[in-house]
């Protein structure tokens, strides 16, 4: 403890604050030391008080055009500095995300919502994550700059442990792209905190359900865990388990019990492992019946 | 009683522009030309031997004007002692450790050094360059395992007192102190009881959660004399306790009161202020000491946790026959648990002919606890409640009734010894019989109600008041209490009552030791109360002397001279008159003299203060989480100076008391702390909350002019046991451990928790 920081000194650093993306692709490429890109703060920041993270250079990236993109054509593009109050106001976000807008709508407080970007939440790469996991659900991919050019990959690929991402240097996450929606559809999110708000996932579970054109069975799900592994996780037995049949209670519990088994939590002072994973099945039963209500419309 | 037109009412609190503005002044905001800044050296270890500690490195660093050990400190007799409040004295030698170890470190984030440099930033830097050298040594954290023969020793020269002889053990011993208090004979009584219970319940340690970390700061004056400003909830105790622990004459301190951003009992002792003193005197320079939020969490004192098993037996008639109790308080590392008040609190509701009530004061290496708000109150009435409720059932009985049948009354006789004079509880569960909150059904599955009462005796002790009347006919008070819970509307409103004016005439002043009126510390639900009758007492004194004068001019005696509404008349001639304007302008002109009214109280009688809460929950049977649909708190609160100040009070503590009941702990691995955060700290948020109801009942106290009793502390204590009897209804399920977070309840609700047997420790999941 004594010899540990607290939260007073934040080590020197370059601060940038570029206008465009091939500029915060320059600095980033060409930082001598770690660098990173900074949209809402919320993590970073704090993380800099508390001497997790020196990087030797903060790049603002809230001046970039191509990270404040929020729009609904032939699906969701969502810049990765967009805050989550912005998107959880997005009334398309609203109407065909409301597991989105909903996780959006959870993380922190009100004044941090104001601040916290999605692209933050995954670059961040905390395992309890809320927005992450409806955004996989939903099969989102993420666009990434970088100095040899963009390259996009499926949202799940993206994380590699507890803050650790497939980003290389001088590359930055552009925008999440969700695709639309298909018919008879439905997507939920759900976290376990012992508070009501401002607190960090005991365990998390977003799930999405494509019915069968006929409507009787399911035709596609997919279930994403948060805090319970070091990435978020999709459910993957669980979800082969679910196509094709009929998803009545017993079907969505053991979901629940298979999801559990993709999950491979540690014990915290936010909760055991066994909690964990007695919570996994019953948010995976949640969610998933949320999901089918919201499918069938 | 007498009709009053300011008492009674929901005047807006007097200083709440500046507090709303930020304008209000914090030991943190204090900025003093040349000053330097403290921070301050932990240990690692929650139990070491410090074999040497090397500053020279520390010293070194540009900016860095002293670093001090222990050693810097004027040496102190072992069990020098200073008064604290009433008959309580604290351990001088023990405080000391705890402003800077000497030779062990007892706890983990135990201070061992202090450095001051010109800015913050090179204060911590440095304080990161002090080489300690420990000896890591066994710890000991468990209260149940601390008092084992073989436990490691927190103090190897430490033996158990005896408190009924006086004696002390011949072994050394983690056991500080041994209290038995015994009342008729247990043994029959249990022998006529139709039904008895007997479970052990176990709290973890929890943080007062104020929002201002505590801060000082100390400058010697060109004469030499020391000016400190202080966050402490009581300036003149943080005098005396400098006095001993510095060697300095009274005299030559001058301790500032800052505005205070919560205390609860966390900020009583001069744990900070001796460091800032002598890092001032080395150096020369104002020195400012603010601690961090981690500090606060890890090592500033929190609130004891305790292991209590209670016994109960009772006739099928809801007859209570015997009970006993062992209660075994941690107190950290140096002695000092609040045990003797939870005997009393536990035990104070209740008519009790056979009774045994045993405590423990019980050493651990952990962070010495201090108060908090109604100390020791919360586990011991946790357990007890919900022990009556379990007998209860047993036997039967509605939980309400069977209180009603064994409440106390005024002339019985508290387990601690004393007799209560006037007090209201039966009152106040009548008034439980027929509310809403107790009489609507509660439908629905997982849903269940709890009923748990609280008690606390309420402080009295010294405090002052100084009325002047101004020139232009307004007055001005002058009090030496600082101000934690409103106080200053409170003592405003009785002066305006008194002397017949508008509360907008009314100013009133906190002052430092130089200047106010000597005062002890503010806590232990005592301000209003004794304030109270000092400020009676002035306002009398000063209404005396204008009388004397308005004698004088009316030319009649003063028991002839009537004052209403700013206006002296004689009785007989009302239009012999003289206005309050006149005699207050006079007042400043040559040959007349100044008006100031003095008032002080030191003795007054405990106000006993009874509450009991009404919770309805609903536990989510797949999680194990509770949400709170309704809480009603009712509470014989003597007379409501100011209501919505009073249930504000309720209110808040209620809230803590929820907290402590549902997810507050210190989790701790070998001695350290794992959740030094408000993050995992988990005090409720506004959402987790219902509007908490307020159902106040006004029987007058014995004593003081208008029959008040102190509101701020009983409030904290029923919560644990009603939300727990309110889990028992909606699970099926009795809980014997706080806090009942989520996972605790979810194993307990699969056979995987503690079932209250003695010794029983933990449960599943953790």
């Amino acid at each position: 403890m004594s010899k540990k920081k607290e939260d007073l000194s934040v080590d020197a650093f370059e601060y940038a604050a570029p206008q465009n993306l091939q500029d915060a692709v320059a600095l980033l490429a060409e930082a001598s030391g770690e660098a990173r890109p900074l949209a809402g703060g919320t993590d970073l920041i704090a993380q800099m008080k508390e001497n997790r993270r020196s990087p030797s250079l903060v790049v603002d990236v809230k001046k970039i055009p191509e990270l404040n993109v929020l729009s609904y054509e032939a699906g969701l593009r969502i810049g990765a500095a967009v805050s989550c109050t912005q998107i959880a106001e997005f009334e398309p976000v609203r109407v065909h995300y409301p597991a989105l807008a909903e996780a959006c709508a959870l993380i922190g407080s009100y004044q941090i919502q104001n601040r916290a970007a999605l692209g933050g939440n995954f670059c961040n790469a905390a395992p309890s994550a809320d927005a992450v996991p409806p955004a996989i659900a939903y099969g989102a991919a993420l666009v990434i700059a970088g100095p040899n050019g963009q390259r996009e990959i499926p949202a799940e690929d993206f994380f590699v442990g507890p803050g650790q991402t497939v980003l290389e240097k001088g590359e930055v996450l552009v925008e999440i792209v969700l695709p639309s929606p298909p018919p008879h559809s439905g997507a939920a999110y759900l976290r376990f905190i012992p508070r009501e708000e401002m607190d960090i996932a005991v365990a998390g579970v977003g799930s999405f359900v494509q019915l069968s054109p006929d409507a009787r069975t399911c035709g596609q799900a997919r279930i994403v865990l948060a805090a319970v592994a070091p990435t978020p996780v999709r459910a993957k037995e669980a979800e082969a388990f679910l196509t094709g049949r009929a998803l009545d209670e017993t079907t969505l519990a053991q979901a629940g019990e298979l999801a559990s088994q993709a999950a491979s939590p540690i014990s915290d002072v936010r909760g055991s492992a066994a909690y964990r994973i007695e919570l996994v099945k019953v948010l995976t039963r949640r969610t998933l019946g949320m999901a089918l209500e919201r499918a069938r419309g | 009683m007498a009709e009053y037109s300011v008492i009674g009412t929901s005047l807006a609190k007097v200083d709440a522009p500046e507090r709303v503005t930020g304008k209000a002044t914090y030991g943190a905001d204090l900025d003093l030309p040349g000053m330097l800044w403290a921070k301050l050296v932990r240990s690692p270890h929650a139990h070491a031997r410090i074999k040497q500690i090397g500053t020279s490195r520390a010293k070194a660093l540009p900016g860095v004007k002293a670093v001090i050990t222990a050693h810097d400190l004027p040496p102190l007799p072992k069990g020098a002692t200073a008064p604290l409040v009433g008959e309580v004295s604290i351990d001088m030698s023990a405080i000391r450790e705890i402003v800077m170890a000497s030779d062990k470190v007892r706890y983990h984030g135990q201070v061992v050094a202090a450095v001051a440099a010109t800015d913050p930033f090179i204060a911590e830097e440095a304080a990161g360059l002090v080489d300690v050298d420990y000896e890591p040594l066994p710890v000991v954290e468990d209260v149940l395992q601390a008092m084992q023969p073989d436990a490691p020793l927190v103090h190897e020269d430490l033996h158990t007192l005896e408190e009924a002889t006086q004696e002390k053990s011949g072994q050394p011993s983690n056991v500080s102190t041994h209290m038995v208090y015994t009342r008729g004979d247990v043994e029959a009584g249990f022998a006529a009881a139709d039904a008895v219970v007997e479970k052990t319940y176990t709290t973890q340690m929890v943080h007062q959660g104020y929002l201002e970390p505590q801060a000082c700061a100390a400058r010697i004056e060109p004469n030499g004399k020391v000016t400190l400003w202080t966050s402490a909830q009581g300036h003149f105790t943080v005098r005396t306790q400098l006095v001993t622990l510095l060697g300095l004459p009274a005299s030559q301190l001058k301790v500032v009161p800052m505005e205070i951003g919560g205390g609860f009992g966390g900020k009583a002792l001069a744990l900070f202020e001796p460091t800032a003193i002598v890092l001032a005197q080395k150096t020369s320079r104002p020195v400012k000491l603010v601690v961090s939020r981690e500090e606060v969490l890890r090592a500033t004192g929190p609130g004891a946790p305790a292991v209590i098993t209670v016994k109960a037996g009772a006739t099928q008639d809801g007859k209570i026959t015997a009970l006993t109790t062992t209660m075994r308080y941690d107190a950290g590392a140096f002695p000092g648990s609040p045990v003797a008040r939870g005997l009393l609190v536990g035990l104070a509701p209740y008519k009790l002919d056979n009774m045994v009530a045993e405590g423990f004061d019980v050493l651990t290496n952990k962070p010495r606890v201090q108060a908090y708000r109604a100390p020791g109150g919360t586990p011991a009435a946790f357990a007890v409640e919900a022990l009556m409720d379990a007998l209860a059932a047993e036997i039967h009985v509605d939980p309400l009734a069977f209180r009603q049948k064994n409440a106390a009354e005024e002339g019985d006789t508290l387990p601690l010894g004393m007799p209560l004079n006037r007090i209201g509880l039966t009152q106040m569960l009548k008034q439980i019989e027929t509310h809403p909150c107790w009489t609507t059904p509660l439908e629905g599955p997982h849903r269940g109600r709890g009923l748990a009462l609280g008690y606390w005796i309420g402080g009295s002790f010294t405090s002052s008041a100084e009325v002047k009347i101004n020139p232009d006919a307004t007055a001005s008070i002058f009090v030496g209490t600082v101000d934690l819970t409103g106080t200053r509307t409170t003592i405003s409103q009785m002066v305006a009552d008194e002397l017949q004016l508008d509360p907008q005439d009314i100013t009133i002043t906190v002052g430092d030791t130089d200047s106010a009126p000597f005062a002890d510390l503010s806590g232990g639900s005592r301000i209003t109360y004794t304030m109270s009758a000092a400020a009676h007492q002035a306002s009398q004194d000063v209404l005396t002397q204008l009388k004397e004068r308005a004698a004088e001019k009316l030319k009649v005696s003063i028991a002839e001279v009537e004052y209403q509404a700013k206006r002296f008349w004689a009785k007989d001639d009302t239009r012999n008159e003289v206005n309050l304007a006149e005699l207050a302008r006079e007042s400043v002109a040559w040959g007349s003299g100044p008006i100031i009214g003095k008032g002080s109280t030191t003795r007054m009688q405990p106000a006993h203060a009874y509450a009991a809460h009404v919770a309805d929950v609903e536990v989510d049977p797949d999680t194990g989480k509770v949400t709170i649909l309704r809480y009603t708190c009712f509470q014989d609160v003597g007379k409501a100076i100011n209501p919505t100040q009073v249930e504000g009070q309720i209110q808040g503590g209620a809230v803590q008391g929820i907290g402590w009941a549902l997810n507050e702990e210190y989790i701790f691995d070998n001695g350290e702390l794992k959740n030094a955060s408000l993050l995992d700290y988990r005090c409720p948020v506004a959402l987790d909350l219902p509007m908490i109801e307020t159902v106040l009942t006004e029987v007058p106290a014995s004593e003081g002019p208008y029959g008040l009793r102190g509101v701020g502390e009983v409030p904290i204590v029923p919560p644990g046991a009603a939300l727990a009897n309110a889990i028992y209804r909606a699970t099926g399920t009795r809980l014997y451990e706080l806090p009942m977070n989520p996972e605790r309840i979810f194993w307990a609700t699969r056979g995987n928790g503690t079932n209250g047997s003695h010794g029983a420790n933990g449960s599943g999941g953790e």
